[in-house]
């Protein structure tokens, strides 16, 4: 059974509205994500993507609606308790914003410090791998100045999976990058996909979508326009879907 | 929450400001108990503040220190009362100006290098990275801040008083005539251990405001790298009026407990 067909709802999001002032950015979003499955999230600059990953993780607070995870509402919990959530749910950012007084392996072994009792040589090892992994072996002492951009979002990517989060959300991991650079980023994401991993991926870059995903949701006017198999969002007929699909924006 | 202060007017923004200081307080009482205590960050904290901070410090507790003396020297100098420069002098050193002035260098210099640490890393997304990764920035970031300011800034300030009381007897001897044996017996006359830690207490409180309020607009700075840039020059005026207005009351608060 592939992942669009498995039953399974791993993630839900139900009526989510979300203003910033008089800026209305989701006006009843709802969605759901399926175990083992990508889907990509489009939408012009400005529509809410970013806002709306990171609302469930509770980076930002939705004004109402529900986020389902596990069976709770992530949006009644405290901080402290999404700790414990945000171990489960990772959060791949745009810059990877690796925290730059640290080294790559500093970085990586953060949350395996702060979260679990492995003894160094284990976190070492953890470490060794998930380096090897995104193609970075080598790479432990140096700082994140001294890292290409393609390898900073690597790095990013990496402290984000190490703790072996069931979901993780992708936000615009490739923008920015050069060609060969994305073709190596997609091909890690691919990586952990075949892994099982269920996530989230939030871009521009259609091609690299395309290829990973699942199912694909458009965002629009703060609502989901349309969510469904990439191979249906190609054939589809709307001329908003196709102008994402084609490349060019419909306005 | 909005953020920077900008929102509309004065009143609005010392209410915002109020409100979250009190919020960044409460929660740093709750993290500042549940373990772990990132003992190496303290430390290297500690490092950052103190150590580096010791030059600066010397330079200025040497000029004040002087300053008081010729300025005490040639004031009294009118009334006949130049041999009590040294009185004088230690006691201003000990309570008032060795821990304002150490205070004042150190908002200036570590306040600011919190705030544009934190706000870099706010507008980085290094914060939201903490948070992504299930950890506190709060324990993370201000608990070794705070706790390594209020370890550092009493002992520089014990090194500034030192540093100033020399340079106080170096300008009795040279430009009032006053030997070293005289001015150490009439300050050793004079100070009590009350006046020496009533000043390092100060300086514990004026530790609290610097790096609480750092982090506080470290955490709320908008706008990219000016944003940073602002935060940065808020930061150092607001601890400095922290610094001078708290330096009142516990004046005030000393007088009545400790000197009477």
């Amino acid at each position: 059974m592939s992942a669009h067909e498995s039953p399974e709802i791993v993630l839900e999001m139900r009526d989510v509205h979300k203003a910033f002032g008089a800026k209305v950015v989701h006006r009843g979003v709802s969605f759901s994500l399926r175990k083992g499955e990508m889907l990509g999230l489009f939408g012009g600059s400005g529509t809410g993507k970013s806002v709306l990953i990171r609302s469930i993780i509770g980076l930002e607070q939705p004004d109402r609606g529900e986020v389902l995870f596990e069976g709770r509402n992530l949006l009644t919990l405290t901080e402290r308790q999404l700790y414990k959530v945000r171990t489960k749910i990772g959060f791949v950012f745009q810059n990877g914003a690796l925290f730059d007084s640290l080294t790559v392996e500093e970085n990586l072994a953060y949350p395996l410090r702060a979260h679990t009792t492995l003894t160094d040589e284990e976190i070492q090892a953890r470490i060794e791998k998930m380096l090897e992994l995104i193609d970075m072996k080598g790479t432990n002492d140096l700082l994140p100045n001294e890292l290409s951009g393609g390898m900073q979002k690597r790095a990013g990517m990496a402290r984000a999976t190490i703790l072996e989060p069931s979901v993780i959300l992708f936000d615009e991991p490739t923008a920015g990058l050069d060609p060969v650079n994305t073709r190596r980023l997609t091909g890690n994401i691919t990586k952990l996909k075949d892994r099982g991993i269920t996530g989230i991926f939030v871009t521009h870059d259609i091609p690299a979508a395309f290829e990973i995903c699942d199912r694909v949701a458009i965002l629009r006017e703060g609502v989901i326009h349309v969510i469904d198999t990439v191979e249906n969002i190609k054939r589809s007929k709307d001329p908003f879907v196709q102008s994402f699909v084609q490349g060019a924006y419909y306005t | 929450m909005s953020t920077n202060g900008s929102g509309s007017g004065p009143a609005n923004s010392l209410i915002e400001f109020s409100g979250g200081f009190a919020h960044l307080v409460r929660d740093v009482a709750r993290e500042i108990v549940r373990p772990p205590l990132y003992f190496r960050l303290i430390l290297d904290q500690v490092f950052h503040i103190g150590v580096n901070s010791f030059l600066l410090v010397a330079v200025t507790g040497l000029a004040s220190g002087s300053v008081m003396a010729l300025q005490f020297g040639f004031g009294l100098a009118k009334f006949g009362g130049t041999l009590y420069v040294p009185k004088i002098t230690s006691l201003s050193i000990l309570r008032e100006m060795g821990p304002v002035f150490t205070s004042l260098l150190v908002a200036g210099r570590i306040g600011s290098g919190i705030a544009a640490e934190v706000s870099s890393m706010k507008v980085t997304q290094q914060i939201d990275a903490i948070r992504a990764l299930g950890t506190s920035p709060v324990k993370r970031i201000v608990v070794p801040r705070l706790l390594a300011c209020m370890i550092a800034l009493p002992l520089l300030t014990l090194f500034a008083d030192y540093i100033a009381l020399w340079g106080a007897m170096i300008i009795c001897k040279v430009e009032l005539g006053i030997g070293q044996s005289f001015f150490i017996a009439k300050t050793l006359e004079t100070v009590k251990s009350a006046d020496l830690f009533s000043g390092m207490l100060k300086t514990v409180v004026f530790a609290f405001f610097i790096a609480i309020t750092a982090c506080w607009k470290g955490f709320n700075t908008e706008g990219g790298t000016e944003g940073v840039g602002n935060s940065t020059t808020w930061v150092v005026v607001t601890s400095s009026i922290f610094i001078l207005v708290s330096d009142f009351f516990l004046t005030k608060l000393f007088i009545i407990t400790l000197y009477t």
